[in-house]
């Protein structure tokens, strides 16, 4: 009878070692939400300075086109217009989107519905190198091919919103392949056969049937690249020229909010206006990364499929 | 799939690895490089990236003789070697300009130790056909005044002006010695000498500056006023684009850091190291030029 209770009221190893995972679990997740808010307080309180510490206008801030932190303009503020940078890095951004997806649908339609096993062996690792290559070397040879080759064609630098655009698009493009080839998969094998019960072909399967019950997982798909576009810094820098202007044409030099970090980080001061700016624009990556995020988890609710 | 299982986990697990040994190696140099330092002869120097080379191989050497004393060389900019030496987080922060011209920086702070020379040049396109500019057409064109190149004798031809990046040494070196105060024309922004040696070397028409050491056969250096870019032109002060090398400490350096910082200074690395690299030896300087840009002859 005492040996029955004992057994029953110890802890069995079994259970220990639950306990144990758990306390693993528990600890990884911990440290990695501390993490994050450091870093989201961090950034915020950083990024915040420049209002508060420096009385930066805000509006001038967002809305500005002369950035120039170390002088000042005839009203005695700094220099710190962004919105060069703001619509250059959505420029990038959204081209690169827009010229990728139709290669990524492409790919991940012939690898989800019409190549065999065989197909998709090939194509799986192909794309599965594209997003192993390091962006510095995308960078590189987007400066000793790509930005040459504009030249040529149009003239004038060759570096610009096109090359880096170029770049960005063969980085996305595993990024969009892959999560739409995941949608396209998730589609029930019920409404396909529906479909060829009522006669359609595989063409008309794919179009109608197919692509519409997956295009919530599609968009999310694309999102997903732009957030990628948005954050990519090395490769853009090496290709984008670095200048703060306004972009007034694909091939005239310009600057992503990325790569202006990227360039400046170094040679400020930690705690002096030229430095809180730079974390001001980290604020405004962190904010577009949330949004992107945001937006994702909203169509994914709008348009998951019901089985 | 179960052998994708094996591979996620062993992935995590060296990810949580790296993440550990990441925070501990951290935490350990800065308790060593703050505190330290001049007992356990661990010495960190961090900043400028120009000077980085001649400090990493002369770090090398004098480790080799003094296997006690562990240096751990890191670039990041002059700004940030300014900040962080200030801050105290480093021994040694190393920077291409004076601290006096940092704004953020409390000078009276650091001590200064000049452990070389790096003089620059203009350098354009082969194509621009210019081999010689005064020093007004230089500012005219870095301010966006002068735009073709036959402007200044050259052949029909678009400047594109490549500049570094805002704050870099480099940039407030070139600007302080051409344009006397003007504000240079919002161009392309590169930020490193590589990267301006391909640019200028590659675009028809370009024009930017670059280091002595990073001048080869690919672009063309420009003189000016007919004073050619040479070491003795500027150990005499007749060629005017150059400056100097910084370490700075935080008030007097102390035991292992000051051995280094001697070291720094001595023939072994000042005859040898600093030439081969490029730079110019601190004591081949027949001028010297203080923080505000007087130059009077050294003593």
């Amino acid at each position: 009878m005492k040996e029955i209770q004992n057994k029953l009221l110890t802890k069995s190893k079994a259970t220990r070692e639950d306990h144990f995972g758990r306390a693993i679990c528990y600890l990884c997740i911990g440290l990695i939400i501390a993490l994050v808010v450091c870093i989201l307080y961090f950034i915020t309180s950083r990024g915040i300075a420049t209002f508060t510490q420096n009385h930066v206008n805000i509006w001038g801030f967002l809305a500005g086109t002369n950035w120039n932190p170390g002088s000042v303009d005839a009203h005695g503020n700094p220099e710190v217009g962004a919105l060069p940078m703001i619509v250059t890095s959505f420029s990038v951004t959204v081209l690169a989107a827009a010229v990728a997806t139709p290669f990524a649908l492409a790919m991940a339609i012939f690898m989800s519905e019409i190549a065999g096993k065989k197909g998709t062996k090939f194509l799986q690792p192909v794309i599965e190198l594209l997003v192993g290559i390091p962006s510095v070397v995308y960078g590189f040879i987007g400066l000793s091919v790509i930005v040459p080759l504009i030249r040529k064609i149009f003239g004038g630098t060759g570096f610009g919103i096109l090359a880096g655009t170029i770049v960005l698009f063969v980085m996305v493009l595993p990024t969009i392949t892959s999560l739409s080839v995941d949608s396209l998969r998730a589609v029930p094998l019920s409404y396909r056969q529906a479909s060829a019960a009522l006669g359609a072909n595989r063409w008309q399967t794919i179009y109608k049937v197919i692509l519409r019950t997956a295009a919530p997982g599609i968009l999310t798909a694309v999102i997903f690249g732009m957030a990628r576009a948005f954050g990519e810094a090395l490769a853009v820098q090496m290709v984008i020229g670095n200048a703060v202007l306004m972009p007034k044409s694909l091939v005239s030099p310009a600057s992503t909010l990325t790569s202006k970090l990227t360039t400046d980080v170094g040679n400020t001061v930690m705690g002096t206006l030229p430095n809180n700016v730079l974390w001001s624009l980290a604020l405004i990556l962190l904010f577009m990364s949330l949004f992107f995020n945001l937006l994702v988890r909203f169509i994914g609710k709008k348009g998951s499929i019901k089985k | 799939m179960k052998k994708r299982n094996i591979f996620s986990t062993l992935l995590m697990l060296g990810a949580v690895g790296a993440v550990l040994t990441g925070c501990g190696s951290n935490s350990a140099s800065s308790n060593g490089s703050s505190s330290a330092s001049d007992h356990a002869g661990k010495i960190t120097a961090v900043g400028s990236t120009a000077l980085q080379p001649l400090v990493e191989k002369a770090a090398g050497q004098f480790q080799n003789d003094n296997k006690k004393i562990n240096i751990t060389v890191q670039g990041g900019g002059s700004g940030t070697g300014l900040s962080q030496v200030q801050d105290g987080a480093v021994a040694i922060g190393n920077s291409d300009i004076f601290a006096e011209s940092k704004p953020g920086i409390d000078s009276s702070k650091l001590v200064d130790h000049k452990v070389a020379v790096v003089g620059m040049a203009p350098v354009v396109n082969k194509d621009a056909g210019v081999d010689n500019i005064t020093m007004a057409q230089l500012k005219d064109i870095f301010t966006g005044k002068v735009t073709n190149w036959k402007e200044v004798g050259g052949k029909d031809e678009k400047i594109t002006v490549v500049n570094r990046a805002e704050g870099s040494g480099t940039r407030a070196t070139f600007e302080d010695a051409v344009l006397s105060g003007a504000k240079a024309v919002k161009s392309q922004e590169q930020d490193s000498n590589g990267t301006v040696q391909k640019i200028v070397s590659s675009t028809p028409g370009a024009i930017s500056y670059l280091a002595f050491s990073y001048l080869n056969d690919s672009v063309k250096p420009l003189s000016i006023d007919k004073v050619k870019p040479t070491d003795a032109n500027v150990e005499n002060n007749k060629w005017k684009i150059w400056s100097y090398e910084h370490m700075y400490t935080k008030g007097k350096a102390k035991t292992a850091t000051a051995d280094f910082l001697k070291y720094m200074n001595s023939k072994d690395v000042q005859d040898s190291l600093v030439k081969k690299m490029g730079y110019i030896s601190i004591h081949n300087m027949k001028v010297q030029k203080d923080a505000k840009g007087n130059v009077t002859d050294a003593k």
